[in-house]
């Protein structure tokens, strides 16, 4: 029977019927003008969302600011603000609703216009699928090629390639099947699954509800036949069980729920579970709802769960399944959209919120932006408005993930600008720098603080940092006498030396230069562990890695030793030729020369060899570290 | 009133063909509320509920009590009361705040009260602005609330379907609807600057049919005035009103008659339109909205203005 019969000879079985439907949340996008607003303003037509009065008012409007003359204006429907009508552009999203027989549908119809592509984002991040519009006399625009890229980055797996305004084309196959090339070409070096073309006209309707009289030679599906049919269920409860715990219920001492919604998998009572990032285990005991206890709460439910034992949990806390939690990491390598006006300030501190905690966050400069046009990696020192780009990040605490193309919801984050407030960066984590800071970490009996008490010392790192041949190494041994003539432990980490070791499969890239630093910072923080005085000499030319290497460490810990020789100086001492062989072009990639050195901003201690002598240098280095408590005068 | 019979909530997830289980499109909307509110209790300093009576408010209110379930909601529900409310709604909310243990405030603009304002003597427009924009303004400043949770749904009305779910308003209560924060995934962002605050739209995914259906499932209970009843009525400019006190000044050729009505939405009695209808039961309420032609609120005198008049009253801190 159909539907509307079903509402007036049964509505307990139209209410059944009704109460069952699947659920799929789609985005328009694409460029201007292509006929998105139109594209919805019809199927809410068609599918008979309007109502008289909302007609009425419809046709009134169209005539006094439509952009089709006598006729309707569907836009008019969707753009629903002042600036809109006035404008004839969409500014921010609209939501609506509709429902056939077997489906409710949320679109949310986004902006073409790239100011706020923002806006096109923030509908896409909830989308299961992005209609995505084209218009035939214009074909695949960079707008096209944007919307694209940034649906398949926020992991939208269904993109159904709308060809709109064939009533401008004559309806022609052959401009339809040049257009979906071009598109292909362009698709096939991104990540969708599933990609699906249909000619229509939004304003005529061809295609749209209906088949169309015009394009006998498309044999497939209208769009709304074809969103009905999609299969877009994400298997979200077969992946392994999270739950954020957002509010800790303690209505009184006998009941401590934890309240969140379940992000993924399914949780049953009895089922051994980790909370992270502590890494203390239990088990659930019960899922708690108003309506009853619960034998399982699944991926996407909001429930409180109550477990077994008495751990210390709190807001922004995941639960997990102790079979497969998800990882522990403060630094991860990431894909960021800049949603701001304000370009992005690598080194600057934002806040950060994944699903349920707020973290402090530094993000390094871009490893590279994307050019939405050719999808080519571009060198990038920063993000502008609507890039996107590839950076690392870290965050003043270690905190539960996962990858977000393993889970969408323990995957994302948005980046809050401390003064305005505003959401300014929007990121999915693609994978931790840290992978030896995952939960399994042994605590052992012998720790630092054992240590470092049993060599009489407080640990701490001195890094040397400076232009080949300003006198790190120099200085660095001249301290290490020092220190170990008053009976100190210490060791020293020098920049060639390792290169003949750990680091030998390393060259003088910029990605090698990182890699390099990455190490030293990683056993130098060791050596620290180890209670001893580490002094590092390196180049370390960019300020990310220093940073870097300076978040390893607890506060106070690191020290900063910036040894500050003009680069005339250090080239006319040249102890191991390599200026010469640099400025000859010998040799590439030389610091100072054809690499940069970005010299530190606020080193705890500054040495400038040209106006001082290695043992003053070595003195102030001494009295620094007493100065910071590290040793005694 | 019947009520089908609830299966058990297990029995409710759908189990598709590959044996995976779904949640039906109530349970992610009721799910998504309730995210929407625990947020905002665990982020926001002072929160507040407005509780207008209506159908979206019961709906809203019986998600905060599941949200928070086995402890009571940790914030105050705030009626803001213009005074010319039907009486049915005031006793409806007094019971059920008093059989939920709950804590309610009540704020009528106490300007507005002294100078006499109401719908007949200073029109609706006036009525309106006075007694529910600014009497909202009030309280909201009174208590030093920081988010205030509202019931609008984005199908109401073209211009709620463009606005976040955490809508911010500048210190004077104003909505900036071209400069909206961006709104990702479900990581709302609840930072705010001193004296800002946030109106939180937990239902703005749900539809008018959303509601019922939902009201109906959970057996949420609702204002009689939403039932079809025999109810004094005039016909004034096309509009059924109903003469809920002596207060309403009857033009001579005017006498109220006995119709059977009901209203599918609920305000002012004296700015609220109702519809003869014989619906007396949720399920006949429901196929008579889906069998309708006209939006719910076309009963309301008050949005009849202009196009963007809703977008308008919005910036100017109506909620
Ligand atoms: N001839 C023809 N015109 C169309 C069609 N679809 C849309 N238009 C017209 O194209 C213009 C732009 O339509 P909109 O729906 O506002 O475009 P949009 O993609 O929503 O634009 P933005 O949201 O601002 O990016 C309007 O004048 C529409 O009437 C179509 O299929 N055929
Ligand atoms: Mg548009």
């Amino acid at each position: 029977m159909h539907q509307s019969d079903l509402i007036s000879s049964d509505i307990d079985a139209y209410l059944k019927a009704h109460e069952n439907k699947s659920l799929l949340r789609f985005i328009t996008c694409g460029s201007v003008d292509d006929g998105k607003s139109t594209l919805i303003g019809r199927l809410l037509y068609e599918s008979k969302m309007i109502f008289e009065d909302q007609l009425t008012a419809l046709e009134q409007d169209s005539k006094k600011v439509g952009t089709q003359g006598e006729n309707i204006d569907f836009a008019l429907l969707v753009d629903g603000l002042a600036a809109e009508r006035e404008q004839g552009i969409t500014i921010d999203v609209a939501y609506r609703f509709f429902a056939t027989e077997h489906r409710k549908f949320i679109v949310a119809d986004t902006p073409g216009h790239e100011q706020y592509t923002r806006n096109m984002a923030t509908g896409a991040s909830t989308a299961d699928l992005a209609v995505l519009l084209i218009d035939a006399r214009q074909g695949v625009l960079t707008q096209t090629k944007r919307h694209a890229f940034i649906a398949s980055q926020l992991g939208v797996r269904h993109i159904v390639l709308a060809v709109n305004k064939m009533d401008l084309v004559d309806y022609s196959e052959k401009v339809f099947n040049e257009i979906v090339d071009d598109f292909k070409t362009f698709a096939d070096q991104l990540d969708i699954p599933n990609l699906h073309a249909i000619p229509v006209s939004a304003l005529a309707g061809d295609n749209v509800v209906d088949g169309s009289r015009y394009m006998p030679w498309y044999e497939g599906p209208s769009l709304l036949g074809y969103l009905e049919g999609v299969d877009v269920e994400a298997e979200e409860t077969s992946l392994p069980f999270r739950m954020p715990v957002q509010w800790v219920n303690r209505p009184d001492l006998d009941f401590r729920g934890y309240a969140g919604r379940v992000a993924g998998g399914i949780v049953r009572p009895g089922d051994d579970v980790r909370v992270l990032p502590s890494g203390k285990q239990s088990k659930i005991a019960r899922i708690v709802t108003m309506d009853s206890d619960l034998d399982e709460g699944v991926s996407g439910q909001s429930v409180t769960l109550t477990l077994t034992d008495e751990i210390d949990i709190s807001r922004g806390d995941v639960i997990a399944t102790s079979e497969t939690p998800p990882e522990i990491s403060d630094q991860f390598d990431t894909t960021i959209i800049w949603l701001s006006e304000e370009p992005m300030l690598p080194g600057r501190s934002y806040r950060m919120k994944t699903s349920s905690r707020l973290v402090s966050a530094t993000v390094n400069a871009p490893k590279h932006k994307t050019d939405v046009n050719t999808l080519q990696k571009l060198p990038a020192k920063t993000l502008q408005l609507n890039e996107i780009g590839n950076c690392t990040l870290a965050v003043d605490r270690p905190i539960a993930f996962d990858s977000y193309n393993e889970n969408r919801q323990t995957g994302s984050f948005i980046l809050i600008d401390r003064m305005t407030n505003n959401t300014v960066g929007m990121g999915m984590i693609n994978f931790p720098l840290r992978r030896a800071a995952n939960i399994h970490w042994q605590n052992l009996d012998i720790n630092k603080a054992a240590n470092a008490e049993q060599k009489g010392q407080s640990p701490a790192v001195l890094w040397f940092t400076g232009l080949s041949g300003s006198g790190k190494s120099t200085i660095a041994n001249e301290v290490q006498r020092r220190l170990f003539a008053s009976g100190r432990h210490s060791f020293i980490l020098d920049g060639d030396n390792v290169r003949h070791g750990l680091n030998r499969d390393l060259g003088f890239t910029d990605a090698d230069r990182v890699e390099n630093i990455r190490r030293v910072a990683e056993v130098s923080k060791l050596m620290v562990d180890a209670g001893l005085i580490t002094l590092v000499s390196f180049i370390s030319p960019f300020r990310a890695e220093r940073d870097l290497a300076r978040n390893l460490m607890e506060e106070g810990e690191f020290i900063e030793i910036f040894v500050n020789t003009p680069l005339s100086v250090a080239e006319s001492r040249d102890p191991k030729g390599l200026y010469k062989k640099a400025r000859a072009g010998n040799l590439r990639n030389f610091t100072g020369i054809d690499s940069p050195y970005e010299a530190p901003e606020n080193p705890e201690i500054e040495i400038n060899t040209d106006d001082m002598s290695l043992e003053d240098a070595a003195e102030r280095v001494i009295n620094g570290l007493i100065e910071r408590g590290i040793i005694e005068a | 009133m019947h009520h089908a019979n609830l299966p058990s909530s297990n029995e409710r997830f759908i189990m598709s063909a590959t044996a995976q289980i779904h949640l039906t499109h109530l349970q992610r909307l009721e799910a998504e509320a309730i995210h929407i509110m625990r947020e905002v209790v665990s982020e926001a300093q002072n929160p507040v509920m407005l509780y207008s009576v209506g159908k979206d408010s019961a709906v809203m209110l019986h998600l905060a009590m599941k949200a928070f379930y086995p402890s009571k909601p940790p914030f105050p529900l705030l009626h803001v009361d213009t005074g010319w409310k039907f009486k049915e709604m005031i006793s409806f909310r007094d019971d059920l705040v008093a059989k939920l243990g709950l804590e309610l405030l009540t704020h009528t603009n106490p300007e507005g009260l002294a100078d006499g304002v109401g719908p007949f003597t200073h029109g609706s427009a006036v009525h309106t602005d006075i007694m529910k924009t600014q009497g909202l303004k009030q309280a909201l400043d009174k208590y030093q609330f920081d988010a205030a949770f509202g019931g609008a749904r984005r199908d109401e009305e073209k211009s709620r379907a463009k606005e976040r779910i955490f809508s911010f308003r500048s210190a004077q209560h104003q909505w900036d609807p071209k400069n909206q924060r961006p709104e990702l995934w479900s990581i709302y962002n609840v930072q705010k600057h001193e004296g800002e605050s946030i109106r939180v739209f937990p239902l703005s995914n749900w539809t008018e049919l959303d509601i019922w259906q939902y009201i109906h499932l959970e057996q949420i209970p609702i204002v009689p005035l939403y039932f079809a009843a025999e109810r004094p009525v005039v016909e004034r400019d096309g509009t059924l009103i109903m003469v809920d006190d002596d207060r309403m000044p009857l033009k001579d050729d005017e006498q109220p008659i006995l119709k059977n009505v009901r209203f599918r939405t609920l305000g002012c009695y004296p700015l609220t339109g109702a519809v003869e209808s014989t619906a007396d039961t949720l399920q006949a309420i429901i196929q008579e909205m889906l069998l309708t032609r006209t939006s719910e609120r076309q009963g309301r005198v008050i949005d009849h203005d202009q196009s963007a008049s809703m977008e308008k009253k919005k910036q100017e801190g109506y909620f």
